[in-house]
């Protein structure tokens, strides 16, 4: 056991835990953000994918070691009230069937956009490539990340 | 209105949460399921065999039950819209919450593509009492002839004078007034909600992290568990270590449970924790010896060679219908064709969990994600031997369900672990225990064959199915003498004119557990049945689709299905060479669904897949994008288990454990998808959810022999090297 100091969307966080403890459960059970979901536990379908410092990563398979010091974000920081583009456009094209790979299939669209605002179907197909849909809604997935890339362009906001 | 007999205050006012004047209308499932009642409960105030469907309360506020379990197929929105049609409040006036099993209703349950075809008259009937007993309220409070009165958003509105009146106002009046007999459902012209492309009122929830799952379920005090289970399917427990177990930090204790699924009940060993974490390791650090009872010398490949070996067999008859025996032997042409399947898994995205509280008075609380609080009531009463009074269950919101969820092994196993630990606990499965345990979809294998006359036409046609049976592996007392219904179905309902047709099963016997899995069998015996008929066609020389529909003299909707899959396929324009494309149709239990499959060989020998056009008859639709959107999810899980990986056992355990190995599509893969939906009317109302699974592997391959000449006889393929 140790003691950790997370930062996870812009609120500190004081946590006990074994340091091999992977994010995934720190964020879900300590730190009680139950957004991230668990899928697998390696890395092959990016249900648990958070950010640190902006970049899309699998918090299952993350210590919590790694987390220290860097800027953590899950779904629930992604806006205050579902405001964001991709969680707009994510509504209008009715994406989620069950809805447990969503929080993962969003946090990965996110990173694609601050990166590459206008995304081509191709950048989309590698950005995605690591998020499983076992409801298979990838068509829609596409057609929001091209709708969230036109209601980003129509806002003023500058970033992601 | 009829009083019931049992009436428990006190029970329901607990259950419903109530305080206050309501209105609450309900039906009686006392009588037979097909005649139910409608009642008025707000005082009577049910007993556990009433079901308060709408809760009106003086405050204004409705609350919907659904009993229908979310698990992606949009019962969140479709059921509670049946209702909130017919009662006359939009979607966003209404609070939606599941029932818990409050009441002994039949059908608790999603399954078999039934929500809303079970449910559709039913459930308008019953918003259509209220809001007719609503509008009786305000016309007589306004001493006005109920016929000047309309209902609309919540509010009874008098023409005339334009006067208006909220239903929460009318709550008290109603609540005294007889329930009609015949109310009178909305002319389908007139419907706001119903026939729309609505918002479902899940999916804000799902974007933003707040939906609850089974797995994201809290209880103050609880305490987490891994469960290490014997890979091989019908191991015994020998003995194990839980010395260096317990070491972990975190662990607090280490218990012995039972999964059971079925007739099958397998050993299991808990390792309790303060955290998940902790009791991964823990599971790790434990030492287990299992005794195989020689089920290790199970092997995928001699068991396929065994079911090869029975296709030789006559087995038993599914149908018969003119002479087979003597059409196929004197038909001048003769086709015959082994087609195999694969054994699949659910893998639903949220493995199976379940969070248990075994209380001291023998009551257990469980929150989970499952196809059914009914369910859950059913299997726990009996398994663990406590009344279903005593099992609250808490359906949370499915990380899918495809089948799998119809089975509440995670669940009771949870419970006896709680009760052994005498704290709420909460069980999570690993990808891997999700995986390798099943149950799984049972493999069918198929023997076709056909006899042509001269002119290509059929004179005889014969499938025959050998495969392991889904009930067999759950109950003890399966008659191998008749043919298994699940396991040929849809076989003989084709609408194809065969005027010789002889059905056959062959059961093939299998220790390992077995479940319906989305579509059930016919997302095996679609792939043999229309990769033959598309094999009869080729041998006929004629084009597939014109072959069907010669088959198809009479109308039926399979042949409007074809007809335009047709027109939106452009089936007739003709494709550059190294393209083809494919057609499938198929009519099960759950409905109706045919689809063409475009592919193009590639410079490198791959196959890509590039479109499908789908079109499902539905006879009456309620949500046309949500139809879509389950549409194109059949088509992706129809494609993972036509080219991807199937479980195969060696030594007695499945070789895949993860997605690293039982992979799924990925979005690179994902072909375009353009889905048709016919909804004409007339008295069959079909299924949502399945239908769109079955046509999608025969179209596949019978595009890929279009394309290559290669005819596809064995599932899964891999599509870089055909
Ligand atoms: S749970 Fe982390 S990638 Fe699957
Ligand atoms: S919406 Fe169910 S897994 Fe993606």
């Amino acid at each position: 056991m140790a003691a950790f100091n997370l930062t996870i969307n812009n609120k500190s966080y004081a946590i006990e835990a074994d340091p091999q403890m992977p994010l995934l459960w720190v964020i879900r059970d300590l730190a009680g953000l139950k957004g991230t979901k668990f899928g697998c536990g390696i890395a092959q379908c990016g249900a648990c994918t958070i950010h640190l410092d902006g970049n899309p990563v699998r918090s299952c398979i993350l210590p919590v070691s790694a987390g220290t010091g860097r800027k953590i974000t899950t779904i629930e920081g992604i806006s205050v009230n579902s405001d964001h583009p991709v969680q707009q456009a994510w509504i209008e094209e009715q994406v989620p069937q069950c809805g447990y790979c969503q929080s993962g299939q969003i946090m990965s669209a996110v990173a694609l956009l601050k990166k590459t605002p206008k995304p081509t179907d191709a950048e989309i197909d590698t950005a995605m490539q690591g998020n499983i849909c076992r409801c298979g809604t990838y068509q829609r997935i596409r057609k929001a990340i091209h709708r969230a890339a036109e209601l980003h362009a129509g806002q003023s906001k500058k970033s992601f | 209105m009829k009083q019931p007999s049992s009436i428990d205050r006190r029970r329901f006012l607990k259950i419903t949460g109530l305080t206050g004047a309501s209105f609450i209308v309900g039906i009686s499932f006392s009588q037979a399921e097909g005649a139910p009642e409608i009642l008025n409960l707000s005082h009577v105030a049910g007993s556990f065999e009433l079901t308060p469907y709408i809760i009106i309360e003086s405050t204004g506020q409705i609350t919907i039950m659904n009993p229908k379990p979310e698990m992606g197929q949009g019962t969140w929105q479709s059921i509670p819209a049946l209702i909130a049609e017919e009662l006359c409040v939009s979607p966003d006036q209404v609070t939606i919450k599941p029932t818990s099993g409050e009441a002994q209703i039949p059908g608790q349950s999603a399954g078999g593509s039934s929500s809303v075809r079970g449910s559709y008259d039913r459930l308008r009937k019953v918003g259509a009492s209220a809001r007719e007993m609503l509008i009786k309220a305000a016309s007589d409070q306004w001493q006005v002839p109920a016929e000047e009165c309309y209902a609309e958003e919540a509010k009874v509105y008098h023409k005339p004078s334009g006067k208006n009146i909220g239903y929460g106002e009318l709550v008290e009046a109603a609540s005294k007034l007889e329930v009609p007999k015949e109310p009178k459902l909305k002319d389908p012209s007139t419907f706001r909600i119903l026939g729309k492309s609505m918002p479902r009122p899940d999916v804000p929830l799902k974007v933003n992290g707040q939906a609850v799952f089974g797995i994201d379920a809290e209880v103050p005090g609880m305490v987490y568990a891994s469960v290490e289970r014997c890979r091989v399917f019908g191991g015994k427990l020998l003995s194990y270590d839980d010395s260096e177990a317990m070491k972990v930090k975190g662990v607090q204790r280490v218990v012995k449970a039972e999964r059971v699924l079925g007739k099958n009940r397998y050993e299991s060993i808990a390792i309790v924790a303060d955290n998940y974490w902790a009791a991964l390791q823990g599971r790790k650090a434990l030492k287990v010896q299992w005794d195989y009872q020689g089920n290790d010398q199970f092997n995928t490949a001699a068991y396929e060679q065994q079911l090869r070996e029975l296709a030789k067999s006559d087995g038993v008859v599914a149908h018969n219908s003119g002479d087979f025996d003597g059409a196929f032997a004197t038909a001048p042409v003769k086709l015959e064709a082994l087609y195999e399947t694969p054994v699949v898994a659910h893998a639903t995205m949220e493995p199976m969990n379940c969070t248990a509280h075994w209380k001291e008075d023998n009551k257990v609380e469980v929150w989970v994600s499952c196809q059914g609080a009914g369910i859950i009531k059913r299997e726990l009463s009996t398994v663990l031997g406590i009344p279903q009074d005593n099992i609250i269950p808490h359906i949370l919101f499915n990380g899918g369900g495809f089948g799998r969820r119809l089975s509440a092994d995670y669940a009771t196993e949870a419970a006896m672990i709680s009760k052994a630990t005498g704290k709420p606990v909460k069980v999570i499965w690993t990808r891997e225990d999700d995986i390798q345990l099943g149950p799984f979809r049972p493999m069918t294998f198929s023997a076709m064959k056909a006899g042509l006359n001269a002119d290509g036409k059929t004179i005889a046609f014969q499938h025959k199915v050998i495969s392991p049976s889904i009930s067999a592996t759950n109950n003890d007392k399966y008659d191998k003498t008749k043919a298994d219904r699940s396991m040929t179905e849809g076989i003989s309902d084709q609408q194809y004119e065969f005027p010789n047709m002889k059905n056959l099963y062959v059961f093939a016997d299998i220790h390992i557990p077995m479940a319906p899995w989305r579509s059930v069998t016919s997302s095996t015996l679609a792939f043999a049945h229309e990769c033959f008929i598309d094999e009869m066609a080729a041998k006929a020389g004629k084009d597939p689709l014109d072959y069907r529909l010669g088959l198809m003299t009479k109308d039926s909707d399979a042949k409007n299905v074809l007809l335009k899959l047709k027109e939106v396929s452009n089936w007739n324009k003709p494709l550059p060479k190294g393209r083809g494309r494919g057609v499938a149709q198929y009519e099960f239990f759950a409905g109706l669904c045919g689809q063409v499959v475009e592919v193009t060989k590639q410079t490198n020998g791959a196959i890509k897949v590039d479109n499908v056009f789908a079109v499902i008859d539905l006879g009456t639709v309620v949500n046309p994008d949500n139809v879509k959107a389950q549409v194109e999810g059949g088509i992706v899980m129809g494609l993972v288990a036509a080219v991807k990986d199937g479980i195969i056992f060696e030594k007695g355990a499945s070789r895949q454990s993860n997605f690293n190995n039982n992979k799924m599509l990925r979005i690179n893969e994902m072909p375009k998808v353009e889905v048709h939906i016919l909804a004409n009317g007339g008295p069959v109302i079909r299924g949502v959810g399945e239908p769109g699974l079955p046509p999608l592997a025969p179209a596949l391959c019978n595009a890929i022999y279009a394309a290559t000449g290669k005819r596809i006889r064995r599932l899964p393929i891999d599509l870089n090297k055909i």
